[in-house]
């Protein structure tokens, strides 16, 4: 149905042309879901909008054809192509919260977009936008027709997304990254719906995405990309469990595994990083050799034990004469950590991983509980005196590289600023040694101390995070999702160095994650939060060999099943 | 929705009263009125049992509580320079500056809004080139050369139109009126073009910037993505979703329009408030100055009131609850 | 520093940018000239020994004026030429002071409301929508009115620079301190910020050392807008007769005086001020213009 042959796109740029995709080719049948996976910068998006025909200027075809049935889309004036649009191809984007006119019904968003295709009056598309709601699962749709974008949560929106996309009964539709944003609960509701209209309606689907999990789950064949050129193709199972190409099989060897534990991944070397000569192992030596001369074990007892604690957030005030409901965060929260291991908290959006995280920084102001670190009482947020030791004791790695480094200052300023501040060592010089050293210890040229963070990648960047926490000495180290931002090969190699560490000095480590498979790799002990309560808490083998509370269950269970792979690694 | 009426209705007298207090300090520590109100010859008793009469003993806060009764009243006392009532001189001005803000702002919006829209849906055409240049041109000149210039244009050279006054009036009870008589429409036509063309500018800029945003968004994207037509893409989807960013720096241009009708009754020497409040700067007619700071205050707070209906009947987010 | 501002994007925009050239050459002639204007100006035209009544009204050069006056003379015979950059240096002196006084005053409280919110915050955004009910000429107006009623006459006299330039600053604070603040709210937010605040930080120097240099980008915009705001608001003020008197004229000064001469035919006396006065602005402003799309690379 769709052919793609040799498509090249280009985009113009200050420094020169950017080929973003390179002559990829790839058909879609009826009824089939093609999967485009890639990590960023792959051009798998790139691919979705040549399609559609919305590539984002300047961006160009440069070469290639594509073909929707008999009808040439470069061929295609832009009032024709504009017309094909919706009514044989449409598209499903990835953030249900921004994809709706927040300012029209769904009513009038579904009719608005059948009249606009066919002439068929307003009363008969009401009644096939009800039909479709049904049939997208919306109970009462009669009832909730009526209603704006943001009366429906997060998973309803999405749903909504597809009628509109469906409502014109296209032949192809382009779903780029359709469940990133949501949980994995609703992610595995909107995969079986997105399977099922490619079943009964015989609709094909591009799905991109870069998550080998979504791809494992519903795909029919899938088109592996690197630097927008094809890597590998062909059946899902045989292209999981059979790759042939080394950098398929390098990402499927980096995908974390929900039903076992590795080691450590097996990665090839990455461009930039430090290679592995005497004089680094040198500089290495001598950072590992300066991190255990000042780590300071506690001999027993756990580091850090928690009580009975609650967050409350105001809630929002809608009047002026009730108080607002407050909202708990968290309620009656208990756990310990001992010291070398490393406890994992699990959860989806909303749980309170976060917040627990930010109450034991002093980020956030507990409304009880108590919280004992290293056997002394922790002060509250806002009772936590600045130069409390604390402050130095605990560090914490955050989630998005991105925003975790101040971008105006240099790598070395940013690693000196804790042995500075600490005053763990006065001498400049002497400060910019040991700063230099932990670099070369978590894995980075020598020369990254005179760069600015815009000149590293994700990757690097939470290298460069996890050096500033060490420079501290921590005795504690909280890490917020630190590797969700990242590509999978990037978050192998940020595993494998928190791994790494975590068995040179022995860290205790408090490891946050929405991913299930990710957590198994690190933690030895687990908890497991839901609406800000810990519903289960044990051994991390023996939690996923048997969970035990039914939400652990459920969630294991719609966790995406990565048993095609086993034929690979 | 109630409370959030409820909100900004207290933040607005939170405004009133902040601009009242102004003035009033303005009244009782800039000059001492007494000096001001009484000659040369008043022996010293007389001007202490002035002072007594008029209060000015008792203490600030019954003096600030009895300043802003009065003005609830609309009692707003006397200049110092013309001893006259200042309620009545301002009742006299205030349709004048009225007649040629609104005017001025309903050109500013007639012509800015289309124009901004334009532009963004064009961002890169040869028209939308020339109409961001000549509007950066235009929020550049003062709008007294702007004044000037059609005062030269067309009053001088080509001698079309009057460059002062209001020309024909009709008075209403006590609302005199130019919008009434050709000749009244003549002489409003340069000063409100001079005051409308800044506004105009600002307008269609900022119209330009948020549209070309919300024609980034994902649900545009989506919309078109579904072969929605053109038209309903950029007026109904677009537009809309412009309109709430920019009925706040409308409601804020009012202010601005009434402020530089200063400068524009100045140059053209229309008989309304801004030219009052030039004229009792110049003469420090301090009680003057307060009350024009009032009432300026007083359309401003009203205007955004009006704004923010106008949000709740736009954007359903502030109407509807939402759903758990 | 300088090897990366060569190579940076928005030199590399600027030199694409005709419009933006232009604009600075203009820019800097004219600033050139104003702070030049001792050395480069035929004469003095605040010493009345300099200039002779005989020499009154004479049309520019290539009308047929005089050799000694390029852009003609004035009704007190003074040279426009001199009297321009004169004023033009008065018109940036106060608009640079102006715009400095109030970039500080308006930052700093815009940063600390954005980074402590609360009260603090609700108090400073308060006085902000005060502020904003009293648009900057009503401001400026009304502060020079007050030191007219609160300072003697000949004080008064003395301290109009200062006096006008405070009038100006404090109408023109709100717009730095309403973009700082919604500019530090955004950073607060950021995990830099709350890694220093964990590692205990003292507050000001995390607004200074990390939040600050961040948020520079849209205050260097608010700064070049305001520089011309301010000196039109400058213009205005003297243009009314309450800014500067016609002994020391600012460029505003200069236009209310060419206005005598409106209806009779000495057009340079007005028109030339007026033009030199637009071209400032202009500039001025498409340097903001051109700075803002750098800023924010989706206005491209």
């Amino acid at each position: 149905m769709l052919v793609v042959e040799n498509l090249t796109v280009e985009f113009p740029g200050r420094h020169g042309v950017f080929t973003a995709v390179e002559g990829v080719s790839m058909t879609v049948a009826p009824g089939e879901i093609h999967g485009l996976v890639g990590e960023s910068g792959a051009g798998k998006s790139t691919i979705g909008a040549a399609v559609i025909g919305l590539l984002q200027a300047p961006g160009r075809i440069a070469a290639g054809s594509l073909r929707l049935g008999e009808t040439d889309l470069r061929a295609l004036t832009p009032a024709e192509a504009h017309r094909i649009r919706g009514k044989r191809i449409s598209m499903i984007f990835q953030d249900p919260q921004t994809s709706l006119n927040p300012l029209m019904t769904i009513e009038d968003q579904l009719i608005e977009t059948i009249l606009a295709h066919e002439d068929i009056g307003g009363a008969a598309a009401r009644a096939r936008a009800l039909d479709l709601l049904g049939e997208i699962g919306i109970e009462n749709a009669a009832a909730r027709i009526g209603a704006y974008p943001h009366q429906f949560s997060g998973g309803m929106r999405q749903r909504v997304v597809i009628a509109l996309a469906l409502c014109t009964n296209p032949e192809l539709i382009i779903a780029d990254e359709p469940t990133t944003a949501l949980d994995v609960a609703v992610q595995s509701q909107v995969l079986a719906l997105l399977r099922r209209l490619a079943d009964t309606r015989g609709i094909g689907f591009i799905l991109i995405t870069h998550d080998i999990g979504v791809i494992a789950e519903i795909t029919d064949r899938v088109t592996v990309l690197r630097g927008g050129r094809v890597m590998e193709a062909g059946a899902t199972a045989q292209v999981l469990g059979a790759p042939t190409h080394p950098y398929t099989r390098a990402l499927m060897a980096a995908v974390p595994r929900i039903d076992r534990k590795l080691e450590r991944f097996l990665l090839p070397a990455v461009e930039g990083d430090l290679p592995e000569t005497p004089e680094a192992a040198d500089e290495a030596e001598y950072a590992a050799n300066w991190l255990l001369s000042g780590l300071r074990h506690a001999d027993s007892g756990p580091v850090l034990e928690i009580s009975g604690l609650s967050v409350r957030f105001k809630g929002t005030r809608t009047s002026l004469f009730h108080a607002p409901e407050p909202f708990a965060a968290l309620s009656d929260i208990a756990l310990t950590v001992q010291p070398g291991s490393v406890l994992g908290v699990v959860g989806e959006s909303g749980s309170g991983k976060s917040t627990l995280a930010r109450a034991i920084v002093g980020l956030v102001n507990p409304a009880a509980g108590a919280m004992r670190f290293a056997g002394e009482g922790l002060p509250y947020g806002r009772a936590r005196a600045r130069s409390h030791p604390v402050r130095r004791a605990i560090q914490m790695v955050f989630q998005d590289p991105y925003s975790s480094l101040n971008s105006r200052h240099r790598i070395g300023e940013i690693l000196a600023e804790p042995l500075k501040l600490y005053g763990i060592e006065r001498d400049p010089a002497q400060r910019r040694r040991i700063a230099g050293a932990m670099l070369a210890l978590v894995g980075l040229a020598p020369d990254a101390i005179d760069r600015y963070p815009h000149q590293f990648s994700g990757g690097q960047r939470q290298r460069i995070a996890v050096a500033r926490a060490l420079l501290a000495r921590p005795s504690f180290l909280i890490c917020d999702e630190p590797t969700s931002a990242l590509d999978v090969s990037i978050q192998a190699q940020v595993l494998n160095l928190l791994k790494d560490l975590q068995a040179r000095f022995g860290l205790t480590i408090l490891f946050i994650s929405h991913n299930l498979a990710v957590v198994r790799q690190m933690a030895d002990n687990i908890v497991v939060l839901k609406s800000g309560r810990i519903v289960e808490a044990g051994p991390s083998e023996a939690f996923f060999a048997s969970p035990q509370h039914p939400y652990s269950v459920e969630l294991l269970s719609l966790t995406p099943s990565l048993a095609l792979l086993d034929g690979a690694a | 929705m109630a409370y959030f009426i409820l909100k900004r209705l207290i933040q607005s007298v939170f405004v009133m009263l902040a601009v009242a207090f102004l003035a009033f300090a303005l009244f009782r520590f800039v000059g001492d009125p007494i000096s001001q109100m009484t000659g040369v010859e008043t022996t010293l008793a007389d001007q202490e049992r002035l002072r007594e009469d008029l209060g000015l003993n008792d203490p600030f806060l019954v003096q600030f509580a009895r300043f802003t009764g009065k003005m609830l009243v609309g009692d707003f006392g006397f200049s110092y320079r013309t001893r006259q009532p200042i309620g009545e001189m301002l009742l006299s001005r205030i349709p004048a500056t009225l007649e040629l803000g609104t005017v001025a702002l309903l050109i500013s919006l007639i012509v800015g809004i289309p124009a901004g829209v334009y532009t963004a849906l064009r961002p890169r055409g040869a028209a939308t080139q020339a109409i961001l240049i000549s509007t950066l041109v235009g929020v550049s000149i003062p709008t007294f050369v702007i004044g000037i210039f059609l005062i030269f244009l067309f009053g001088v050279k080509l001698g079309w139109l009057p460059t002062f006054g209001r020309g024909g009036t009709v008075q209403f009870g006590w609302w005199r009126s130019s919008l009434f008589t050709v000749d009244g429409w003549r002489a409003l036509v340069l000063p409100a073009l001079t005051l409308g063309v800044y506004q105009l500018t600002l307008t269609m800029r900022l119209v330009r910037a948020e549209m070309m945003e919300v024609m980034r968004t994902d649900f545009i994207r989506f919309a078109t993505a579904r072969g929605l037509p053109m038209r309903a893409l950029h007026y109904r989807h677009a537009l809309g979703n412009t309109m709430i960013p920019v009925i706040t720096i409308i409601g804020l241009q009012f202010g601005g329009v009434i402020a530089f009708s200063i400068v524009t009754e100045s140059v053209f020497q229309w008989p309304g408030m801004g030219l009052l409040f030039l004229e009792s700067i110049r003469f420090v007619d301090i009680p003057v100055m307060g009350v024009y700071l009032v009432v300026i205050a007083f359309f401003f707070v009203l205007i955004n009131l009006v704004v923010d209906l106008l949000y709740l009947a736009i954007d359903p987010r502030l109407r509807v609850k939402e759903a758990a | 520093m300088w090897a990366r501002f060569w190579q940076s994007d928005g030199f590399w925009l600027f030199r694409r940018s005709p419009a933006a050239m232009l604009a600075a050459v203009v820019a800097v002639l004219i600033l050139g000239g104003a702070l030049l204007a001792p050395w480069l100006a035929p004469s003095n035209p605040y010493d009345l020994r300099t200039f002779d009544l005989m020499d009154g009204l004479l049309p520019p050069l290539w009308q047929g004026g005089d050799a000694r006056f390029l852009l003609g003379t004035d009704d007190q015979g003074r040279d426009m030429v001199s009297s321009i950059l004169y004023g033009a240096r008065l018109s940036l002196l106060i608009g640079f002071s102006a715009m400095l006084i109030a970039s500080v005053l308006g930052v700093s409280l815009g940063v600390a409301a954005g980074y402590w919110g609360g009260r603090f915050d609700a108090v400073v955004m308060r006085v902000a929508d005060v502020q904003l009910a009293l648009p900057a000429i009503l401001t400026a107006l009304l502060i020079d009115g007050i030191a007219r009623g609160v300072l003697p006459r000949e004080l008064h006299d003395d301290l109009r620079i200062p006096v006008l330039i405070l009038a100006i600053a404090l109408s023109l604070w709100v717009n730095f301190a309403r973009t700082a603040r919604a500019s530090t709210f955004v950073e607060r937010r950021k995990d830099y910020v709350e890694a220093a605040i964990i590692m205990g930080q003292h507050p000001l120097r995390i607004m200074a050392r990390h939040i600050l240099p961040n948020i520079l980008g849209p205050l260097l915009v608010i700064m070049t807008v305001d520089l011309a705001a301010a000196i039109l608001l400058e213009a205005t003020l003297s243009f009314l007769g309450i800014g500067l008197p016609a002994d020391s004229p600012s460029l505003g000064t200069l236009i209310r005086i060419g206005m005598q001469f409106l209806l009779s035919g000495e057009w340079w006396i007005l028109w030339i001020p007026t033009l030199f006065l637009v071209a400032l602005v202009v500039s001025i402003n498409l340097l903001g213009d051109f700075l803002r799309e750098v800023f924010n690379p989706r206005l491209r």
